[in-house]
């Protein structure tokens, strides 16, 4: 069924929700290469204004992908908690934005689960950035693993030692010099550069060990495919957290090598491993806008609304940390700073509103319109509106993947100006470990050489 | 333990840039320096624009002849939007590849700008004059050497096809990170055709004077093309074996300027 709206003498009429919601969307170049983005100026804002009054329950009767072909509209709908989405029910898309800027945290907890990703994709594309703010901020969404993350006034780092060649010594140099700064409380994250098994044996116990010998609370990953950490899992190797690039449609996921069935297989493995000492969230999902029209799965509609779409995929699996790598896959699909800097508020409120651990890989390559003055003013809006996590590169500077991101200074930066605490396992580590004092800011003469000293391989004579 | 400062040895162990000290919660300046100055670099890799007329020259000066075309992209802009339209030919280029009826040879090298003029500008002869010696011992039949001005790597793809190359080799600069502006990728396709996707390819990455000789890749792009033109294919479904190759061949098969040459590098 077409929608309609009429601005002046012109009529603006758009062939299904689909269209509607793609043409509703703040452009962005990778919708242009779809060609699905707007026209004009006047036909996004005819989008928002018609999008703005259809109600949410015939966005839930309309699936943008049909329930037969795609097994992530499966999900969404087979999984969806009717009385959760009772409440907002009777509401239309520009109602349920008043109705969130209105809300109470304790209201945002109780409507997730009701919420779809297309819900929370429409009611986005009629927010402003400081809406997207303002009702990110009031969600909660707690997760556990070794520790407690996602707790208000706090914000986690996940530290991202990689290497060219997955150097042992020159990992661990990179781990000591992330914590001594105090990151690394919402994972230990590596990006391997190999993929084989024997890289990744090597890789697990070298994290496994440093995490025991220092006593750290917290969690190691390395981020390799799902299939290579079950085969990692079922050989007996220490995994803590199993992680999965995954996008919002069956197709796209297919591109990545993963099913629904492979994600439940892994879930419940690490969960049999029951390595977590205050939880059980095992799961580490990334994601990022494009990825399904990068696999050329993306049916017509907008990057947008599709990475909700996989923030559904991570649902039922209960993850500890979602990653939205906001920036990472380049100009064709955000061209700028300004479309990075909306796309990871969006990404960030979506994740949010449907009870998801959102963090954020704030970040940009040398080929987009974008610097590090654009990753300072995404990273304080992300602050501010109460991220999960953000990264924490040595200087930014990511030598294995080429790209740019934020620094451990970064996150000294932020919690020095919004006054963001770590997790409170971790930032009592440090304060016992003395590199903080009990206010969490770093002291300055912190205990680095009794960190170097403690790290398997960078103690004795590495000159020699 | 020596009196050196911890982290100046910790450093020396990762191109990653640890132990920079901090000036409160921020970088020391001269940090936000040699940040900002690399990211320029980076930067000015992937918008200054190729001299192709420069690049055809040194090719040429070499003993090849060389074709020069331009993509369907026609400026820096909608190339880094429109990532298909630097996979086509504008019609002027294809026009240059039909003028004259070709006849078929078992390779067409291309060398394009892609996100890195710069890489093309200081590695692309280099490399060349490192291939030449594989391409003469071989006996290999080659068309000219297109230079292709806002190209994509899929580019090779209808240039191979309209020079009717058995296999085509696209040098392209590799998208700059922010140590490493002046990367060169190698890409080998076997029948290139229009539509040809990036798993029917294999590719030798990070060519530079800091990463991958130019006689290495020479080596490595040898052995993955008799291969290619031995079995008919190029992909995943061909591994790199040249590293069992390498560790075989005596040093004087690695042709070119052997004595610089560093597999270890």
């Amino acid at each position: 069924m077409p929608y309609r709206h009429v601005v002046g003498p012109k009529t603006h009429v758009f062939a299904d929700l689909a269209t509607l919601m793609a043409k509703a969307t703040p452009v962005r170049s990778g919708d242009r290469l779809a060609g699905i983005a707007a026209e004009t100026a006047e036909e996004g804002m005819a989008a928002r204004w018609c999008l703005s009054e259809v109600p949410l329950a015939e966005i839930l009767a309309r699936p943008l992908i049909a329930y037969e072909d795609d097994d992530v509209t499966r999900l969404i709908l087979d999984g969806h908690d009717a009385p959760a989405f009772a409440e907002i029910a009777h509401l239309t898309v520009g109602d349920f934005r008043e109705f969130l800027i209105k809300a109470s945290p304790e209201t945002l907890t109780r409507i997730a689960p009701g919420i779809t990703p297309e819900i929370a994709a429409a009611v986005s594309k009629v927010m402003r950035n400081q809406d997207l703010i303002l009702v990110a901020r009031k969600c909660r969404v707690v997760t556990k693993f070794r520790n407690t993350i996602g707790l208000p006034g706090r914000l986690s780092v996940r530290l991202q030692p990689n290497h060219p060649t997955d150097d042992a010594a020159g990992i661990t140099a990179a781990i000591v010099d992330g914590l001594s700064y105090g990151c690394g409380d919402a994972v230990i994250g590596l990006n391997p550069a190999s993929d084989s098994v024997s890289t990744l044996s090597g890789l697990l116990h070298l994290f496994d060990d440093l995490i025991q010998r220092l006593a750290i609370p917290t969690q190691g990953c390395i981020l390799t495919h799902v299939t290579t950490t079950l085969d990692a899992m079922n050989l007996g190797l220490p995994v803590d957290l199993v992680f999965q690039s995954i996008a919002g449609t069956q197709k796209a996921n297919a591109s990545f090598g993963v099913t629904l069935p492979i994600l439940k297989e892994a879930h419940e493995a690490a969960l049999a491993l029951k390595r977590g000492t205050v939880g059980d969230n095992v799961m580490y999902f990334e994601t990022g806008q494009g990825s399904a029209l990068s696999a050329d799965a993306h049916h017509g509609i907008d990057q947008q609304t599709l990475e909700a779409r996989a923030y559904a995929v991570a649902r039922p699996f209960r993850p500890l940390l979602v990653n939205t790598v906001v920036g990472f896959i380049g100009p064709e699909y955000l061209y700028d700073g300004k479309e990075i800097i909306r796309a990871g508020l969006e990404d960030h409120f979506c994740g949010k509103l449907m009870g998801l651990p959102l963090g954020c890989d704030v970040c940009y390559t040398n080929h987009a319109e974008a610097d590090q003055n654009d990753m300072d003013t995404l990273l304080t809006l992300l602050g501010t509106a109460g991220c999960t996590f953000v990264m924490g590169i040595p200087g930014a500077d990511d030598v294995m993947l080429n790209y740019q991101s934020t620094s451990f200074h970064d996150s000294l930066y932020i919690r020095e100006v919004l006054g963001l605490k770590r997790a409170p396992e971790f930032e009592a580590w440090l304060e016992q470990i003395g590199l903080t004092d009990a206010d969490g800011t770093l002291l300055p003469e912190g205990p680095s050489a009794r960190l170097i000293a403690a790290a398997p391989g960078l103690s004795g004579d590495l000159a020699a | 333990m020596t009196g050196e400062d911890p982290w100046a040895r910790l450093a020396r162990l990762t191109p990653a840039r640890i132990g920079l000290g901090r000036a409160g919660a921020g970088l020391p300046t001269i940090e936000v320096l040699r940040f900002g100055l690399a990211h320029a670099q980076a930067r000015d890799a992937v918008h200054t624009p190729m001299d192709a007329g420069e690049v055809a020259a040194g090719i040429e000066a070499l003993g090849f002849t060389t074709l020069t075309v331009a993509s369907a992209a026609t400026d820096r802009a909608t190339y880094l939007r429109r990532p298909d339209l630097g996979r086509a030919l504008s019609e002027d280029g294809l026009a240059v590849l039909t003028q004259e009826p070709a006849e078929p040879v078992d390779l067409a090298i291309v060398v394009a700008d892609g996100l890195s003029a710069r890489a093309v500008h200081e590695g692309a002869a280099g490399f060349l004059t490192a291939f030449k010696p594989h391409i003469d011992k071989a006996g290999w039949s080659l068309a000219p050497v297109v230079v292709a001005t806002q190209g994509r790597v899929a580019l090779g793809d209808g240039i191979g096809a309209a020079l009717k190359a058995r296999a085509v080799v696209v040098l392209i600069g590799e998208r700059p990170g922010l140590s490493s502006p002046d990367s060169l990728g190698v890409y080998l396709t076997f029948a290139p055709r229009v539509g040809r996707s990036d798993a029917e390819r294999n590719c030798i990455s990070n060519v530079r004077p800091a990463g991958l000789s130019h006689e290495l890749a020479a080596f490595k792009l040898e052995w993955l093309l008799r291969e290619a033109l031995l079995r008919g294919i190029t992909g995943v479904s061909l591994k790199d074996g040249s590293g069992v190759a390498l560790e075989a061949a005596p040093r004087s098969e690695l042709l070119g300027d052997a004595s610089k040459a560093d597999p270890a590098s």
